[in-house]
Protein backbone atom coordinates (compact mmCIF):
# COMPACT_ATOMS: atom_id res chain seq x y z
CA UNK A 1 0.00 0.00 0.00
CA UNK A 2 3.01 1.99 0.55
CA UNK A 3 4.54 1.60 -2.12
CA UNK A 4 1.58 2.08 -4.19
CA UNK A 5 1.22 5.56 -2.55
CA UNK A 6 4.51 6.77 -3.16
CA UNK A 7 4.71 5.81 -6.33
CA UNK A 8 1.41 7.48 -7.64
CA UNK A 9 2.88 10.73 -5.60
CA UNK A 10 6.41 10.73 -7.76
CA UNK A 11 3.83 10.04 -11.00
CA UNK A 12 1.72 13.10 -10.06
CA UNK A 13 4.91 15.05 -9.33
CA UNK A 14 6.16 13.95 -12.95
CA UNK A 15 2.70 15.02 -14.26
CA UNK A 16 3.50 18.45 -13.12
CA UNK A 17 6.76 18.79 -14.22
CA UNK A 18 5.41 17.45 -18.10
CA UNK A 19 2.74 19.83 -18.38
CA UNK A 20 5.24 22.85 -16.94
CA UNK A 21 7.59 22.16 -19.49
CA UNK A 22 6.24 24.10 -22.58
CA UNK A 23 4.97 26.61 -20.01
CA UNK A 24 8.89 26.99 -19.43
CA UNK A 25 9.94 27.55 -22.54
CA UNK A 26 7.47 30.25 -22.94
CA UNK A 27 8.72 31.64 -19.88
CA UNK A 28 12.44 31.64 -20.68
CA UNK A 29 11.82 34.12 -23.93
CA UNK A 30 9.31 36.79 -21.89
CA UNK A 31 11.70 36.41 -18.82
CA UNK A 32 14.32 37.42 -21.04
CA UNK A 33 12.56 40.43 -22.28
CA UNK A 34 12.08 41.53 -18.79
CA UNK A 35 15.54 40.98 -17.85
CA UNK A 36 16.20 43.60 -21.04
CA UNK A 37 13.88 46.09 -18.91
CA UNK A 38 15.72 44.77 -15.62
CA UNK A 39 18.92 45.92 -16.56
CA UNK A 40 17.53 49.42 -18.02
CA UNK A 41 16.56 49.68 -14.00
CA UNK A 42 20.31 48.18 -12.95
CA UNK A 43 19.11 44.91 -11.99
CA UNK A 44 21.81 42.44 -11.17
CA UNK A 45 21.64 38.98 -12.66
CA UNK A 46 21.07 37.81 -9.06
CA UNK A 47 18.48 40.71 -8.54
CA UNK A 48 16.72 39.64 -11.28
CA UNK A 49 16.51 35.39 -10.14
CA UNK A 50 15.90 36.11 -7.16
CA UNK A 51 13.09 38.62 -8.26
CA UNK A 52 11.67 36.39 -10.49
CA UNK A 53 11.60 33.30 -8.58
CA UNK A 54 9.62 35.76 -5.57
CA UNK A 55 7.36 37.36 -7.56
CA UNK A 56 7.26 35.19 -10.51
CA UNK A 57 4.76 37.46 -12.27
CA UNK A 58 5.39 39.25 -15.72
CA UNK A 59 3.15 42.61 -14.70
CA UNK A 60 4.14 42.41 -11.15
CA UNK A 61 7.81 42.39 -12.09
CA UNK A 62 7.50 44.93 -14.60
CA UNK A 63 5.81 47.04 -11.82
CA UNK A 64 9.39 46.57 -10.12
CA UNK A 65 11.79 47.52 -12.92
CA UNK A 66 9.24 50.36 -13.78
CA UNK A 67 9.27 51.26 -10.03
CA UNK A 68 13.04 51.37 -9.17
CA UNK A 69 13.42 53.16 -12.46
CA UNK A 70 11.30 55.48 -11.36
CA UNK A 71 12.97 55.71 -8.14
CA UNK A 72 9.45 55.91 -6.40
CA UNK A 73 9.00 55.03 -2.99
CA UNK A 74 8.16 51.58 -1.14
CA UNK A 75 4.65 52.67 -0.46
CA UNK A 76 4.03 53.21 -4.65
CA UNK A 77 5.69 49.51 -5.03
CA UNK A 78 3.44 47.76 -2.69
CA UNK A 79 -0.10 49.49 -4.62
CA UNK A 80 1.33 49.17 -7.46
CA UNK A 81 1.98 45.21 -6.91
CA UNK A 82 -1.29 45.40 -5.59
CA UNK A 83 -2.65 46.52 -8.27
CA UNK A 84 -1.44 44.69 -11.01
CA UNK A 85 -1.44 41.22 -9.28
CA UNK A 86 -5.22 41.81 -8.37
CA UNK A 87 -6.07 38.99 -10.71
CA UNK A 88 -4.18 36.09 -8.68
CA UNK A 89 -6.76 36.88 -5.60
CA UNK A 90 -9.53 35.75 -7.89
CA UNK A 91 -7.40 33.62 -9.19
CA UNK A 92 -6.61 31.67 -5.73
CA UNK A 93 -9.92 32.32 -4.53
CA UNK A 94 -11.36 30.63 -7.57
CA UNK A 95 -8.43 27.56 -6.86
CA UNK A 96 -9.86 27.11 -2.52
CA UNK A 97 -13.09 25.91 -4.29
CA UNK A 98 -11.18 22.75 -5.30
CA UNK A 99 -9.12 21.87 -2.42
CA UNK A 100 -10.02 18.34 -0.72
CA UNK A 101 -11.05 19.35 3.07
CA UNK A 102 -8.09 17.00 3.57
CA UNK A 103 -5.20 18.92 2.16
CA UNK A 104 -2.80 20.60 4.64
CA UNK A 105 -2.31 24.26 5.46
CA UNK A 106 1.32 24.22 4.12
CA UNK A 107 0.14 22.34 1.00
CA UNK A 108 -2.55 24.96 0.34
CA UNK A 109 -0.04 27.75 1.25
CA UNK A 110 2.48 26.11 -1.82
CA UNK A 111 -0.23 26.33 -4.00
CA UNK A 112 -1.39 29.59 -3.35
CA UNK A 113 2.15 30.87 -3.79
CA UNK A 114 2.54 28.74 -7.11
CA UNK A 115 -0.04 31.07 -8.70
CA UNK A 116 0.61 32.40 -12.08
CA UNK A 117 -2.14 33.15 -14.82
CA UNK A 118 -0.57 29.93 -16.98
CA UNK A 119 -0.17 27.53 -13.78
CA UNK A 120 -3.72 28.40 -12.92
CA UNK A 121 -4.93 27.68 -16.47
CA UNK A 122 -3.74 23.83 -15.83
CA UNK A 123 -4.56 23.16 -12.47
CA UNK A 124 -8.46 24.84 -13.07
CA UNK A 125 -8.24 22.38 -16.47
CA UNK A 126 -7.24 18.87 -14.13
CA UNK A 127 -10.16 17.17 -13.04
CA UNK A 128 -11.21 15.96 -9.34
CA UNK A 129 -9.59 17.69 -6.28
CA UNK A 130 -6.15 20.02 -6.27
CA UNK A 131 -2.75 17.50 -5.83
CA UNK A 132 -0.12 19.88 -4.65
CA UNK A 133 2.56 17.90 -5.44
CA UNK A 134 1.36 18.56 -9.07
CA UNK A 135 1.38 21.80 -8.95
CA UNK A 136 5.08 21.90 -7.23
CA UNK A 137 6.26 19.81 -10.00
CA UNK A 138 4.67 22.86 -12.65
CA UNK A 139 6.13 25.45 -10.46
CA UNK A 140 9.55 24.48 -9.88
CA UNK A 141 10.23 23.35 -13.56
CA UNK A 142 7.94 26.69 -14.88
CA UNK A 143 10.29 28.95 -12.04
CA UNK A 144 13.66 27.41 -13.52
CA UNK A 145 12.49 28.94 -17.05
CA UNK A 146 11.44 32.22 -16.06
CA UNK A 147 14.34 32.93 -13.09
CA UNK A 148 17.04 32.24 -15.43
CA UNK A 149 15.32 33.76 -18.47
CA UNK A 150 15.37 36.77 -16.48
CA UNK A 151 19.48 36.81 -15.61
CA UNK A 152 20.21 35.77 -19.36
CA UNK A 153 17.85 38.49 -20.24
CA UNK A 154 20.00 40.84 -17.81
CA UNK A 155 23.58 39.36 -18.73
CA UNK A 156 22.71 38.85 -22.55
CA UNK A 157 20.89 42.86 -22.90
CA UNK A 158 24.03 43.73 -22.46
CA UNK A 159 26.14 42.14 -25.30
CA UNK A 160 23.19 42.27 -27.81
CA UNK A 161 22.98 44.56 -30.71
CA UNK A 162 20.63 46.96 -30.35
CA UNK A 163 18.45 45.97 -33.12
CA UNK A 164 17.98 42.06 -31.12
CA UNK A 165 17.17 44.57 -27.79
CA UNK A 166 14.33 46.19 -29.76
CA UNK A 167 12.88 43.19 -31.13
CA UNK A 168 13.12 41.36 -27.95
CA UNK A 169 11.71 44.23 -25.86
CA UNK A 170 8.05 43.39 -27.09
CA UNK A 171 8.00 39.56 -26.00
CA UNK A 172 6.37 41.04 -22.95
CA UNK A 173 3.93 43.08 -24.44
CA UNK A 174 2.63 40.19 -26.69
CA UNK A 175 2.46 38.03 -23.35
CA UNK A 176 -0.06 40.86 -21.80
CA UNK A 177 -1.92 40.45 -25.42
CA UNK A 178 -2.08 37.01 -25.38
CA UNK A 179 -3.08 37.51 -21.50
CA UNK A 180 -6.02 39.42 -22.18
CA UNK A 181 -7.46 39.45 -26.59
CA UNK A 182 -8.75 35.78 -25.94
CA UNK A 183 -11.53 37.21 -23.27
CA UNK A 184 -12.05 40.36 -25.24
CA UNK A 185 -13.06 38.03 -28.00
CA UNK A 186 -15.45 36.00 -25.35
CA UNK A 187 -17.01 38.95 -24.05
CA UNK A 188 -17.72 42.00 -25.80
CA UNK A 189 -17.30 44.15 -22.71
CA UNK A 190 -13.85 43.28 -22.04
CA UNK A 191 -12.78 44.24 -26.06
CA UNK A 192 -14.67 47.56 -25.19
CA UNK A 193 -13.08 48.19 -21.47
CA UNK A 194 -9.37 47.24 -23.21
CA UNK A 195 -10.22 50.04 -26.58
CA UNK A 196 -11.21 52.50 -23.18
CA UNK A 197 -8.19 51.21 -21.47
CA UNK A 198 -5.87 52.35 -24.68
CA UNK A 199 -7.26 55.58 -25.44
CA UNK A 200 -7.08 56.70 -21.50
CA UNK A 201 -3.57 54.92 -21.04
CA UNK A 202 -2.33 57.03 -24.13
CA UNK A 203 -3.62 60.50 -22.97
CA UNK A 204 -2.44 59.68 -19.54
CA UNK A 205 1.12 59.14 -20.85
CA UNK A 206 1.45 61.92 -23.69
CA UNK A 207 -0.43 64.76 -21.99
CA UNK A 208 2.25 67.46 -20.90
CA UNK A 209 -0.05 68.67 -17.73
CA UNK A 210 0.49 64.84 -15.97
CA UNK A 211 3.82 64.18 -17.22
CA UNK A 212 4.94 64.97 -13.59
CA UNK A 213 2.75 61.75 -11.82
CA UNK A 214 4.88 58.49 -12.14
CA UNK A 215 3.61 55.57 -14.29
CA UNK A 216 2.95 53.19 -11.61
CA UNK A 217 0.60 55.89 -10.28
CA UNK A 218 -1.25 56.29 -13.84
CA UNK A 219 -1.73 52.71 -13.82
CA UNK A 220 -2.66 52.23 -10.45
CA UNK A 221 -5.53 55.24 -10.73
CA UNK A 222 -6.49 54.40 -14.57
CA UNK A 223 -7.21 50.49 -13.32
CA UNK A 224 -8.92 51.61 -10.26
CA UNK A 225 -11.35 54.12 -12.02
CA UNK A 226 -12.03 52.07 -14.99
CA UNK A 227 -12.72 48.59 -13.44
CA UNK A 228 -14.80 50.62 -10.53
CA UNK A 229 -17.37 51.98 -12.83
CA UNK A 230 -17.29 48.77 -14.86
CA UNK A 231 -18.16 47.01 -12.45
CA UNK A 232 -20.89 48.96 -11.29
CA UNK A 233 -22.06 49.61 -15.39
CA UNK A 234 -21.73 46.13 -16.16
CA UNK A 235 -21.72 43.70 -13.56
CA UNK A 236 -19.90 40.53 -15.11
CA UNK A 237 -22.36 38.15 -16.48
CA UNK A 238 -21.48 34.62 -14.73
CA UNK A 239 -21.72 36.26 -11.06
CA UNK A 240 -25.17 36.39 -11.76
CA UNK A 241 -25.30 32.28 -12.70
CA UNK A 242 -23.39 31.73 -9.35
CA UNK A 243 -26.68 32.95 -7.00
CA UNK B 1 22.28 49.82 -4.78
CA UNK B 2 21.45 47.23 -1.66
CA UNK B 3 17.38 49.28 -1.47
CA UNK B 4 16.58 47.31 -4.40
CA UNK B 5 16.54 44.19 -2.75
CA UNK B 6 14.08 45.97 -0.21
CA UNK B 7 11.82 46.87 -3.31
CA UNK B 8 12.26 43.09 -4.14
CA UNK B 9 10.78 41.98 -0.57
CA UNK B 10 8.15 44.62 -1.00
CA UNK B 11 6.64 43.43 -3.92
CA UNK B 12 6.94 39.85 -2.92
CA UNK B 13 5.46 40.28 0.45
CA UNK B 14 2.35 41.79 -1.25
CA UNK B 15 2.14 39.38 -3.93
CA UNK B 16 2.96 36.44 -1.70
CA UNK B 17 0.01 37.72 0.72
CA UNK B 18 -2.56 38.03 -2.84
CA UNK B 19 -1.72 34.41 -3.82
CA UNK B 20 -2.00 32.89 -0.09
CA UNK B 21 -4.70 34.90 1.52
CA UNK B 22 -7.83 33.18 -0.25
CA UNK B 23 -6.70 29.76 -0.26
CA UNK B 24 -6.13 29.88 3.48
CA UNK B 25 -8.84 32.24 4.74
CA UNK B 26 -11.50 32.15 2.12
CA UNK B 27 -13.27 28.56 2.39
CA UNK B 28 -16.11 30.04 0.56
CA UNK B 29 -16.64 32.21 -2.69
CA UNK B 30 -16.71 36.04 -2.62
CA UNK B 31 -20.67 36.52 -3.04
CA UNK B 32 -20.34 40.67 -3.35
CA UNK B 33 -21.19 41.08 -7.27
CA UNK B 34 -19.29 44.49 -7.02
CA UNK B 35 -16.22 43.05 -5.84
CA UNK B 36 -16.62 39.87 -8.11
CA UNK B 37 -17.12 42.19 -10.89
CA UNK B 38 -14.11 44.43 -10.44
CA UNK B 39 -11.79 41.70 -9.72
CA UNK B 40 -12.68 40.27 -13.04
CA UNK B 41 -11.97 43.24 -14.46
CA UNK B 42 -9.06 44.28 -13.14
CA UNK B 43 -6.57 42.57 -15.13
CA UNK B 44 -7.70 43.22 -18.46
CA UNK B 45 -7.70 46.91 -17.53
CA UNK B 46 -4.37 46.92 -15.98
CA UNK B 47 -2.68 44.51 -19.07
CA UNK B 48 -3.89 47.48 -21.44
CA UNK B 49 -3.29 49.83 -19.44
CA UNK B 50 0.25 48.59 -19.54
CA UNK B 51 0.51 47.82 -23.41
CA UNK B 52 -0.39 50.75 -24.65
CA UNK B 53 1.44 53.63 -25.43
CA UNK B 54 4.83 51.60 -23.82
CA UNK B 55 4.91 49.24 -26.51
CA UNK B 56 5.44 52.07 -29.22
CA UNK B 57 7.96 53.42 -26.77
CA UNK B 58 9.92 50.29 -26.25
CA UNK B 59 11.11 49.80 -29.94
CA UNK B 60 13.82 51.80 -32.04
CA UNK B 61 10.86 53.02 -34.16
CA UNK B 62 6.93 54.24 -33.18
CA UNK B 63 6.13 52.29 -36.61
CA UNK B 64 7.56 48.99 -35.74
CA UNK B 65 6.29 48.93 -31.98
CA UNK B 66 2.63 49.77 -33.20
CA UNK B 67 2.89 46.66 -36.14
CA UNK B 68 4.02 44.96 -33.31
CA UNK B 69 0.96 45.44 -31.46
CA UNK B 70 -1.48 45.39 -34.49
CA UNK B 71 -0.28 41.48 -35.19
CA UNK B 72 0.28 40.77 -31.71
CA UNK B 73 -3.62 41.57 -31.26
CA UNK B 74 -4.01 39.76 -33.98
CA UNK B 75 -2.60 36.69 -33.08
CA UNK B 76 -4.02 36.23 -29.50
CA UNK B 77 -7.39 36.90 -30.80
CA UNK B 78 -7.16 34.07 -32.32
CA UNK B 79 -6.36 32.26 -29.44
CA UNK B 80 -2.50 31.63 -30.09
CA UNK B 81 -0.41 30.47 -27.33
CA UNK B 82 1.37 32.79 -25.20
CA UNK B 83 4.61 31.56 -26.60
CA UNK B 84 3.38 32.14 -30.37
CA UNK B 85 2.01 35.55 -29.80
CA UNK B 86 5.91 36.58 -28.13
CA UNK B 87 7.59 35.44 -30.76
CA UNK B 88 5.71 36.95 -33.46
CA UNK B 89 5.61 40.21 -31.54
CA UNK B 90 9.35 40.37 -31.57
CA UNK B 91 9.59 39.05 -34.99
CA UNK B 92 7.54 41.74 -36.63
CA UNK B 93 9.55 44.36 -34.61
CA UNK B 94 13.04 42.74 -36.10
CA UNK B 95 11.37 42.49 -39.63
CA UNK B 96 10.22 45.74 -40.01
CA UNK B 97 13.26 47.87 -38.55
CA UNK B 98 15.48 46.13 -40.97
CA UNK B 99 13.71 48.26 -43.29
CA UNK B 100 12.60 51.37 -41.37
CA UNK B 101 16.03 51.88 -39.13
Amino acid sequence: MKTFESNSKKQVFIEGIRDGFPIALGYMAVAFSLGIIARMANFTPLQGFVNSFLNHASAGEYAVYTVVAAGAGYVEMAIMTLVVNARYLLMSTALCQKFSSKTSMINRMLVGFSVTDELFAITIKRPGFIEPLYNCGAFLIAALGWCFGTSFGIIAGELMPLRLVSAFSVALYGMFLACIMPEARKHGIVAVLIIISFISSYIAFRVPALSHISSGTKTIILTVIIATVAAIAFPHPEVEDDD
Amino acid sequence: MTNTYIYILVAAVVSTIIRVLPVTLFRKPIKNRFIRSFLYYVPYVTLAVMTFPAIIDATQSKISGTLALVCGTVAAWFNMSLFKVACICCAVVFISELILV
